[in-house]
């Protein structure tokens, strides 16, 4: 079976494993009284039902991994606090805003309790003692649903003081935010929380497990990470590694937009389906719209390299991604056709990322808006050849030597692995060229064709005129 | 030009007891304030600085960095049109021009009556749904010509009001937490040991 939810806009069912969708066919999946009918807070049971430090060890052995961009296992993050440092924080990323992402503003809209008990099991198993829920200030319904979601489960006594009659307790805060996309990044995020302007840290420390919200260990995970462990918690990590591969175990929820028959958000088998199968499989997205040939795609959201078709055949999974000059980044695909005006595109997401410079790094706040500039000129017409190396300089300036790009057989050239080397604090200053530089390495022509080209004027010919 | 209502004062309060700095309440406050009086008054950050222990010089500082904070008043509806990669692929920028003619501003503008304020916006997360659009952040999705024309003349008729508030409300539901229910918030002078809870038992 295979359709669409009306109540959830953009989400796409199909016969698939499901992990932290599951519910999404029900038009109440939301309700407290739907979750406790659907074995919802079994999994805090389960949890709660064993050692904190076992319930540890089985995220660990599932190798949940990160899904905000990163993907960073969330078992070995839990245990990057420092021994005997207390009391810690959980501060859950609900800031969604990479371009082209969706799938945490669903499971907020969608399951907010499936949320709430993988707070509680997190919280549990990594002691921390109280959990701050940061959702995107943009996000009224996420905000609305989960607000009612947290006052139904306080009442149920699912969360705050002695839950399910133990000595595990812990408040969970509501917290929101007010239109940043650097509050993504989650030292950002955790200045946020401070009240104060959403700048990403310096670093080291790399991680705020050992340095975070308020000088304490704290450990910030993503929506969709934690939507994973009550379905972990109630099957074991051997039922969740039998899904998906070994490095890219269980699901993940992918959105593809553009120009496809069908965008929309779907929960795959994680490191095994391809983009083909994404793009043009009737399941999934059915092919590209009016069976136009595609000309590139975005693989990881709006900071990821590009693919073109050479890259079609490989699997959603981040080590091959990697190598292959892109990353998986947040789950988001957006598709370009043959009818895409490339440097209008690139100039879009560069316009993004100069915009949400937070202004921190002079190299992204600066280079950001000369990204922009230029390559808005060129896109006018009005550009000039030596604004194309102008890009590339600004660009290195903010990424130093060569970035990270897709290889192209018909280009004859060879791919260029992700990560790249910056010259700034976050992602913010490299996503800006991420997109400039997949657009020029691999459709210069078209920026070509739009430069001023400058003839000489014979001087005989300017005396004529005067 | 105000300063918090009593309401909101007691609201006000009842959030800083949630964190373990005052300050964190910020934002919330701010979205209380302007959830009030449509925008953010001088007034309204003098007062939430005394309420957390900053100057409103350090609320300004805060405030000013995010979006959705404006300094003087916008329109009761304010329309954010998305213009990011997905959005710009599937016509937005057209959707644009189309809403600048129909409203008869330009974006960032605001209409002559008070009743709209257009703006482009970057990535709503809406993306396979584009063009997208929110009106005081609730979503239109897959927005035509003729949809937005629907759109603004509903507004403007208003019926659409109990689906979308005015400017300055986001969520329409606050968290309460129940005072027999809550742990308090855990500052980190107030622990030094590991939680109870990983004592290597089972908890249930």
């Amino acid at each position: 079976m295979t359709g669409t939810y009306a109540h959830a806009p953009g989400f796409i069912v199909g016969d698939r494993p499901k992990i932290v969708t599951s519910r999404f066919e029900y038009e109440d999946s939301y309700t407290l009284t739907r979750y406790l009918a659907t074995d919802g807070y079994q999994g805090l049971r389960a949890a709660l039902s064993r050692p904190a430090n076992e319930v540890h060890d089985e995220v660990r052995t599932a190798t949940v991994l990160g899904r905000g961009g990163a993907g960073f296992p969330a078992g070995t993050k839990w245990g990057l606090t420092p021994q005997g440092v207390y009391p810690r924080y959980l501060v859950v990323n609900g800031d969604e805003s990479e371009p082209g992402t969706y799938k945490d503003r669903l499971l907020m809209e969608r399951d907010p309790h499936q949320l709430i008990e993988g707070c509680l099991i997190a919280c549990y198993a990594a002691g921390l003692s109280q959990c701050f829920l940061y959702i995107r200030g943009e996000m009224a319904l996420a905000q609305e649903r989960v607000a009612v979601a947290l006052n139904d489960a306080y009442a149920a006594g699912y969360i705050g003081k002695n839950i399910l009659g133990t000595h595990f307790s812990v408040d969970i805060v509501l917290h929101w935010g007010a239109g940043a996309y650097v509050v993504g990044e989650e030292t950002a995020l955790i200045e946020s929380l401070e009240g104060n302007r959403g700048m990403p840290r310096l670093k080291p420390p790399f991680f705020p497990a050992a340095n975070g919200l308020y000088g304490q260990p704290t450990i910030v995970n993503n929506v969709e990470t934690l939507a994973n462990l009550p379905w972990l918690m109630c099957n074991g990590a051997e039922a969740y590694t039998a899904i998906g591969t070994k490095t890219s175990p269980g699901t993940r929820m992918v959105a593809v937009s553009g120009h496809v028959k069908r965008p929309g958000v779907y929960e795959i088998v994680n490191g095994v389906t391809t983009f083909r199968d994404l793009l043009y499989k009737d399941e999934f997205c059915g092919g590209i719209r009016n069976d136009n040939e595609l000309k590139a795609f975005v693989p990881g959201g709006g900071s990821a390299p590009w693919f073109t078709p050479d890259q079609l055949d490989l699997p959603f999974e981040g080590s091959q991604v990697g190598a292959a000059g892109s990353m998986l980044g947040s789950g988001a695909i957006m598709v370009m056709d043959e009818t895409t005006d490339i440097p209008a595109a690139a100039l879009t997401l560069t316009r993004f990322y100069a915009h949400e410079s937070c202004g921190k790094c002079t190299p992204c706040r600066e280079g950001g808006t000369w990204l922009e500039r230029i390559l808005s000129r060129v896109v006018d017409g009005k550009g000039t050849a030596a604004d194309l190396e102008q890009l590339i300089e600004v660009g290195t300036s903010i990424c130093p030597g060569d970035f990270p790009h897709a290889s192209n057989e018909k280009l004859g050239l060879a791919a260029v692995p992700f990560p790249y080397k910056m010259n700034t604090i976050c992602f913010v200053g490299p996503s800006a060229y991420a997109p400039v530089n997949s657009a020029l390495v691999l459709f210069r022509e078209e920026f070509e064709a739009r430069i001023v080209k400058r003839h000489t004027i014979p001087v005989t010919a300017v005396g004529a005129a005067l | 030009m105000s300063r918090l209502s009593e309401g909101n004062i007691r609201l006000a309060k009842e959030i800083i007891g949630r964190y373990p700095r005052p300050r964190s309440a910020m934002i919330p406050l701010l979205h209380l304030a302007q959830q009030h009086d449509g925008y953010i008054t001088n007034d309204a950050m003098v007062h939430i600085g005394e309420l957390v222990g900053s100057t409103s010089a350090e609320v300004y500082g805060t405030a000013s960095f995010y979006e959705m904070f404006k300094f003087e008043p916008v329109g009761k509806y304010l329309v954010n049109i998305c213009g990011t990669l997905s959005c710009a692929l599937m016509g937005s920028e057209e959707l644009m021009h189309h809403a600048e003619h129909k409203l008869g501003v330009k974006m960032g503008g605001t209409t002559d009556d008070g009743m709209f304020t257009l703006e482009h916006a970057e990535c709503q997360a809406a993306c396979t749904e584009a063009p997208c659009l929110q009106v005081n952040y609730r979503y239109r999705f897959r927005v035509t010509a003729a949809d937005f024309d629907s759109l603004i003349d509903d507004l403007s008729a208003g019926r659409l009001v109990d689906e979308i508030p005015a400017h300055g409300t986001v969520a329409r539901v606050a968290q309460h937490i129940p005072r027999d229910r809550g742990v308090g918030a855990v500052p980190p002078e107030s622990v030094t040991e590991a939680p109870i809870w990983l004592d290597g038992k089972a908890a249930l």
